[in-house]
């Protein structure tokens, strides 16, 4: 197996051209996936024996919530892979990670909130998974805080991804001490594989939401890395030669 | 284990001592400040103490985190304004035993002493006498892995500009554990019960602090010297 392709990552000309060709083949499937996911959970699904029409949320919510930890996880690999092989764009990559995935954790503490009034009676519970996704949000803006606080571009990848990988051994511990301080939310209902417990009709189409928000993240993740490498290599050659053309 | 890096580090330990037996104001300062904001509390609530008693394991645990992040801001600072840091970085010895030397020279000037004020305040709030060693412990254990993750963020923090909120920023959110878990063992230890459960997970969480946090805050005070 040859190692080329991964060599060529390191460049900034190839990734910039890479993610120019790659954007639209992640931008379509998702606006597909989350129109399909919207109408099958909006419409078509059933109402919830319990929660009525106020499920519905969990269409947007839950997505919102799983990606919030996955984009912390890829800045945190994304990072590691900067600190360890010195690697520029990766570095691009983990810096563009953040602010995405900051809005993520906005949308689902915002979205959790709302679900929180009709089924709670209130909007702020301090339910275990709301408290962990705070947290989570404080994180990313430690990490946004120090990038900013930083005015030197080298020295800002390398502490602000210390800090992503010290953080992201941190999480783990975060979310069970967590929820062992307060145990009040439902327990996770989606993925039992030996007899799922909500029917295909409601599950399918959160499925389908959860594939179109990863897709959607990683559309944003290139377009936000195209304008992250520009920044980083305004002086360079061969930006003249991309832009022009 | 290499014999000179531990050497070396117990070398860093008595001079970090040493220092700061001379130039005492820096280490009252965290004490003063534990002791005003327990205070806050009985004026801002209630002077009753068994409204305070409730409170009394949150406001202590609370305080102590803050006072201790307080400190932290000044564990790698001056060592960074005059160079002693650089050349510990040059010196060829282990940069982690150090970096380990210096944290646990500001656990033993700051956390110990907190942890020993800890339960007068905690009298002071209505805590009853029995559970004062319940007080102690947890705060003693809790602050030496605060200062040990502390320290990564105070290394990534040097020579940043208004790097005391950043330090709090960066630090908080990965304290939740210890003040979960030390505010549990207070409050169990307050209202008479054991306290033996989260007392081994705080344990358990200086322990992983011990072994990991120093190779990381190495690593951040490399970063910040480049």
């Amino acid at each position: 197996m040859t190692w080329t392709w991964f060599h060529r990552l390191a460049s900034p000309p190839h990734v910039y051209a890479l993610a120019t060709r790659l954007t639209p083949w992640f931008a379509w499937p998702a606006g597909a996936l989350i129109l399909a996911g919207l109408y099958g959970g909006l419409v078509l699904a059933p109402p919830d024996y319990q929660q009525g029409e106020g499920f519905r949320i969990i269409y947007v919510h839950a997505p919102s919530g799983w990606m919030s930890l996955m984009v912390y996880v890829t800045m945190a690999i994304t990072a590691a892979v900067g600190l360890i092989w010195h690697m520029k764009v990766a570095h691009a990559v983990a810096a563009s990670c953040a602010p995405i995935g900051a809005s993520f954790t906005v949308a689902g503490l915002v979205t959790g909130s709302l679900w929180g009034r009709p089924m709670w009676g209130t909007y702020w519970e301090w339910d275990p998974r709301l408290t962990s996704e705070l947290i989570l949000f404080f994180l990313y803006l430690g990490y946004m805080g120090l990038r900013s606080a930083i005015d030197d571009v080298q020295r800002a990848d390398r502490a602000s991804a210390l800090l992503a990988v010290v953080g992201v051994v941190n999480v783990p511990i975060i979310h069970y001490s967590v929820s062992w301080w307060n145990s009040l939310h439902q327990a996770p209902s989606v993925m039992k594989l030996a007899k799922p417990e909500i029917p295909a009709a409601m599950l399918v189409p959160l499925l389908m939401m959860l594939g179109g928000f990863t897709l959607f993240f990683a559309a944003l993740l290139l377009v936000r890395m195209r304008a992250e490498i520009l920044n980083r290599e305004r002086t360079a050659n061969w930006i003249h030669e991309a832009l022009t053309g | 284990m290499n014999t000179s890096a531990v050497n070396a580090a117990r070398l860093v330990l008595a001079r970090d001592l040493k220092l700061a037996f001379r130039k005492r104001g820096q280490f009252v300062q965290p004490l003063a400040f534990f002791a005003i904001v327990t205070t806050l509390f009985p004026l801002s609530i209630s002077p009753e103490l068994a409204r305070l008693r409730e409170i009394a394991p949150g406001v202590l645990w609370v305080a102590a985190l803050l006072a201790s992040l307080l400190a932290l801001e000044f564990l790698f600072r001056d060592d960074a304004h005059d160079g002693t840091l650089e050349q510990y970085a040059l010196s060829g010895q282990s940069l982690t035993w150090l970096v380990f030397a210096k944290t646990a020279a500001h656990w033993l000037l700051t956390g110990l002493p907190l942890s020993a004020m800890a339960p007068l305040a905690g009298l002071s709030l209505g805590v009853p006498y029995a559970s004062l060693a319940g007080i102690m412990a947890p705060i003693a254990l809790g602050t030496l892995a605060l200062s040990l993750i502390g320290a990564v963020g105070a290394a990534l923090t040097l020579g940043v500009r208004r790097s005391g909120v950043l330090l709090t920023l960066l630090t908080l959110p990965l304290a939740m554990p210890i003040l979960i878990f030390g505010a549990q063992a207070t409050d169990l230890a307050v209202r008479g019960a054991s306290y033996a459960a989260p007392l081994y997970l705080l344990a358990a969480m200086a322990v992983l602090g011990v072994t990991l946090a120093p190779l990381a805050a190495a690593a951040a005070v490399r970063i910040s010297l480049e």
